[in-house]
């Protein structure tokens, strides 16, 4: 076995697998708390393309959604602190924070509704200014803020697996997987699983695939068109205020401008490279997630032998760029096998009725 | 071109800005208690000293045309993608690159004679951005990954790969911050005011020669035809995917130009933590002039006058300079729902859309592939 890893290029091959098995196994709970933003964020956008409305805006929608969370948490602390948290460290100001934090969403994704669907405005450019706009107003009020700080209501804890049942081989490894960890993880979760049963076994699955498709079937059938999408893109906005929460209320207790760093455009390329499926979306949040922990893993768990002289000789911007360059990669790679809806961007127009 | 055309052309963008400067009182005014107290005539103070700090006098005015400079060429970059049905968010990373690029190369040739050192600094800032471009055009068309996604992450990228080269190889050697060490005879002259530098005439330069390579030569005609519809392109025997590179390219290049002319310009260095968003400006820039090179002059030249007056605003209203992104967002925003412009004007007029875009989208879906 020694042998084999000493081979030139093999070698260093086997020791990069063996070394990214074990910080899969070591830091699952890290994995899937870096890829919540990216799975909430692709849930958004699943919620948007299926029923055939293009929506780039989710960085900005999770952007915007994480200061007024984060805001509105801090005021509702300032005015009634709170001193003895709930378990998973809920306290009243949190969950307000929560709550305002999807307001904000979906008050961005009427925006980007309005301006996709009544309006039929280019969804792409209509994404781009929430983008854009979300940049600039949580800069310009953060700035505003910061010059007479307040104190931030703190962030979510999480579940903590008890020692006894963490410590059953197998079982225990799954359970602090996917139970450690905060509340908005834990109904990203849940959400993932529903989605996935809602799509392809309810009504509004059936009739949301339909007008993503073949709008104009859909109408024919009996089906009001704009007004699906219309729910959908706000349902939408709820996954994106609750990805923007994850941020401030769970992940870090602090608003930092532009701190959602890509992670909802990230999420554009899980979706298309999860073919439009929740499940799939969820799986590659889980690619882009492990890459996040594999940029950290090697700065502050590097890998010994060839394999480490090696990476310390690459330098850190590398790892931090990987999420990134992945994304990239994955794109090239997936883009012209996965199929998206039909009317994916397609602005809805109704048939002039008869006179 | 009469001026019926040009008023017919203009008059949605110039009430989407009135728009956007009404709602941006509006702004101030709800964030003016974070200020100083609630105050209703903050807006007016504040757009007094806008206008103040880019028109008011004459270094006011160099100042707006060397703020507009790098924002005309980013404009082109994107606009003229907007064209062959592109939509190039990579201006920024392009504009990084190129910058680094010529910082690099700057420094490198700090010693030699300036007219060796600044067209070699400034090819290769041309070149690299020119490069940097050509990837995600080089994805779509070879691929299929859409530009749109690509080009958003090789920005993060072109961020990670200034912060190592800037901290790294090429750190200067007793700074008291990260930057690159100074680009000596690479810098451009100055040829008028404080800082009205050579970079800015290649700007103005860059405007006659993207429109006539766009309605005046074949390149350009088959880029337009591309942006109208691929497949139509195809059947007529040009060869989109060869285009489609050769025009991300060539915007690549020009954001790379804008990039040169901040370094070689006015910093003289690149700095570690360098946050000119001039690429992302371009974004705007472009959409305000529906992607004519005539109307990227002018928007360019609205956008620089905001970030040139935006300094004194912030030093006699105490209304942050970060202000200005919140209009240009609020311009785009007009700019699209423009249907809100003609019901509050009540008025008739030619749609300010760039109707390529619709290509944009249709590829995003998968219906049109290059």
């Amino acid at each position: 076995m020694d042998v084999v890893l000493h081979l030139p290029v093999i070698g260093l091959v086997l020791q990069f697998l063996g070394y990214l098995l074990s910080v899969m196994a070591t830091n699952g709970q890290l994995i899937i708390t870096l890829s919540t933003p990216i799975a909430l964020g692709a849930l958004c956008g699943f919620m948007n393309e299926r029923s055939g409305v293009v929506n780039i805006g989710i960085e900005g929608m999770m952007l915007f959604a994480a200061f007024v969370g984060w805001y509105v948490a801090a005021l509702v602390n300032g005015g009634a602190p709170t001193t003895n948290p709930g378990p998973l460290g809920l306290t009243f100001p949190l969950l307000v924070g929560v709550v305002a934090a999807i307001a904000a969403g979906v008050a961005v994704s009427a925006l980007h509704a309005w301006l996709s669907i009544t309006v039929r405005a280019n969804q792409i450019i209509s994404g781009t200014i929430i983008n854009i706009e979300a940049l600039a107003i949580t800069g310009y009020l953060n700035l505003l803020i910061s010059q007479n700080p307040i104190p931030s209501a703190g962030n979510f804890q999480s579940f903590h697996v008890p020692a006894q049942a963490a410590s059953v081989p197998v079982l225990g490894w799954v359970m602090t997987t996917f139970l450690g960890h905060g509340p908005i993880t834990l109904t990203m979760l849940v959400l993932v699983i529903v989605l996935q049963v809602l799509l392809y076994r309810s009504r509004w699955g059936l009739r949301s695939r339909a007008v993503g498709e073949h709008p104009r079937a859909a109408e024919t059938l009996g089906i009001d068109v704009i007004r699906l999408r219309y729910r959908n893109v706000l349902l939408g906005g709820v996954l994106a205020g609750l990805a923007g929460a994850w941020f401030t209320l769970e992940y870090i207790g602090t608003f930092q401008g532009g701190m959602t760093n890509g992670r909802g455009f990230i999420a554009l390329a899980a979706l298309i490279f999860g073919r439009w499926t929740p499940i799939g979306a969820f799986g590659a949040a889980l690619v882009f997630g492990i890459a996040d922990t594999l940029g950290q893993a090697v700065q502050f768990n590097p890998p010994t032998g060839d394999l480490g002289a090696l990476l310390s000789g690459v330098p850190e911007q590398v790892f931090s760029a990987l999420p990134y360059l992945v994304t990239i990669i994955v794109l090239a790679g997936v883009v012209g096998r996965s199929i998206p809806p039909a009317a994916d961007g397609q602005p809805y127009e109704r048939e002039a009725k008869a006179t | 071109m009469t001026l019926r055309r040009i008023r017919d052309a203009s008059i949605i963008p110039a009430l989407a800005i009135v728009l956007a400067l009404v709602l941006g009182a509006v702004i101030v005014i709800f964030s003016s208690p974070l200020i100083l107290g609630l105050d209703f005539t903050l807006p007016l103070v504040a757009y007094k000293a806008l206008v103040e700090g880019s028109f008011g006098s004459f270094d006011g005015v160099i100042s707006t045309i060397v703020n507009a400079a790098p924002l005309i060429l980013a404009g082109l970059a994107v606009g003229i993608a907007f064209k062959a049905g592109l939509f190039n968010i990579g201006a920024q990373g392009q504009f990084l690159t190129g910058g680094l690029a010529a910082a690099a190369i700057g420094a490198w040739l700090a010693h030699a004679p300036g007219i060796v050192a600044i067209p070699v600094a400034l090819l290769a800032a041309i070149a690299v951005g020119a490069a940097y471009g050509a990837i995600p055009g080089f994805l779509k068309s070879f691929t299929g990954a859409h530009e749109v996604v690509t080009t958003i992450m090789l920005n993060y990228i072109a961020l990670y790969i200034v912060a190592y080269v800037v901290t790294g190889p090429l750190r200067a050697v007793g700074a008291t911050f990260a930057r690159t060490p100074d680009v000596g005879n690479a810098s451009l002259p100055i040829l008028v005011g404080g800082n009205g530098h050579l970079g800015v005439v290649f700007a103005f330069i860059a405007i006659p020669v993207a429109w006539w390579l766009l309605y005046r030569s074949t390149i350009g005609f088959e880029i337009r035809t591309v942006g109208a519809g691929p497949d139509a392109a195809r059947y007529a025997g040009m060869r989109p995917r060869l285009l489609i590179v050769i025009t991300m390219a060539f915007c690549g290049g020009l954001a790379g130009l804008a990039g040169a002319g901040e370094i070689l310009g006015l910093t003289g260095y690149m700095p570690a933590g360098y946050s000119t968003n001039v690429g992302f400006d371009g974004i705007t820039v472009a959409l305000l002039g529906q992607a004519h090179p005539v109307g990227i002059l002018f928007a360019g030249l609205l956008l620089g006058a905001m970030r040139a007056g935006s300094g004194l605003m912030q030093i006699e209203a105490g209304v942050p300079a970060q202000m200005v992104d919140v209009l240009q967002g609020a311009i785009l925003f007009f700019l699209t729902a423009e249907i809100l412009v003609r019901y509050i004007f009540r008025i008739r007029a030619r749609s300010a859309k760039v109707s390529e875009l619709q290509t944009v989208a249709e590829t995003y879906g998968g219906q049109a592939a290059p």
